[in-house]
């Protein structure tokens, strides 16, 4: 299964990773807030991830690491 | 398990300042991945502005130097001039560039200085509260522009990538954006030719981003992303306006 994961303390909650998702599926927001009161992403539904990188080519943040089972 | 992307090594574990879905976020990690793609950690030089950007010095793991408001070129043509090897790269913002420091890049351009120059345009002065900038686009409202901007008491937008293209020591001049994952690559590659063009001694490589400005727009980011391409693509269009490598090959 592939990888992703997302620096919970970074994100801001701009959600660009969640619409460029090609699945759109992998990722969701987080029902509890990160220090500075953001409902940060985390990882759902790792399953489908293939693994693309487009959800860390997007992020502001360099929060996300994807990483491709081989 | 292989590493498709990971956070680059070159950036230290400070937390970005800028808001969520800034265009500057994405513009400093490419920096980074770059720096990290090409090896340069030890001879890049980083000049960055006043405006969101200037808390960047903390960002990386390599030299910085903050300019006075504007004056980034004018710093980076000294820098540059003194230590010829190394790979200097100027940032500026648009109401820092083509407001306060309009001289200094424009001089920069005609000296036909070897460095690279990143111009982050949103249309708007974010820093400072969202007030209307020279790059504002007519009818767009700011907080010093409510009822829009007006093309009679304002003038009309200036578009940079075209305006330092028709100076004669620009060697390089592109305009991207970040509306998508193919365009964020397409910057990243501008950006990428820029830093060659400098290393093998080219003239000035300007690379304007356009780029979101969620908060001072008053927009989700997403939708940010999606007026970028409604609005603003009309006044500044994508695509390269001067490349003397291929010129020099026709």
């Amino acid at each position: 299964m592939n990888r992703v994961t997302v620096d919970f303390e970074r994100c801001k909650e701009c959600e660009y990773c969640l619409n460029f998702c090609p699945k759109k599926t992998i990722l969701k927001k987080s029902e509890s807030v990160n220090k500075k009161g953001y409902y940060g992403v985390i990882a759902a539904n790792l399953e489908d991830c293939i693994a693309c990188g487009i959800c860390a080519t997007m992020c502001p943040e360099g929060a996300i690491k994807v990483e491709k089972n081989i | 398990m292989s590493i498709v992307y990971e956070r680059p090594h070159v950036l230290t574990d400070e937390q970005f300042t800028f808001c969520g879905g800034c265009g500057h976020g994405i513009v400093n990690r490419l920096i980074a991945e770059i720096i990290e793609e090409e090896h340069l950690e030890e001879k890049a030089i980083l000049i960055w502005p006043i405006g969101c950007s200037v808390y960047s010095d903390k960002y990386y793991k390599v030299d910085s130097i903050c300019a006075l408001h504007g004056r980034a070129p004018a710093l980076g043509t000294g820098v540059k001039r003194a230590l010829p090897d190394n790979m200097v790269l100027v940032y500026q913002g648009d109401g820092d560039m083509v407001s306060e420091g309009m001289a200094e890049i424009v001089h920069a351009a005609i000296r036909g200085e070897k460095f690279s120059v990143i111009f982050v345009n949103n249309a708007i002065y974010g820093m400072t509260g969202g007030q209307m900038a020279p790059t504002t686009l007519i009818g767009q409202k700011t907080t010093t522009s409510p009822y829009g901007r007006s093309e009679v008491n304002a003038g009309d937008p200036l578009p940079m990538a075209e305006f330092i293209a028709n100076i004669a020591g620009c060697y390089y001049s592109e305009r991207v954006t970040l509306t998508s994952p193919a365009n964020v690559r397409k910057t990243k590659a501008a950006i990428t030719k820029a830093i060659h063009n400098q290393m093998e001694g080219k003239g000035l490589s300007f690379v304007e981003v356009v780029s979101p400005c969620p908060t001072g727009w008053n927009m989700k980011p997403i939708k940010a992303m999606q007026w970028i391409t409604d609005n603003m693509l009309d006044m500044y269009p994508l695509g390269v306006f001067k490349d003397l490598d291929k010129e020099e090959n026709k």
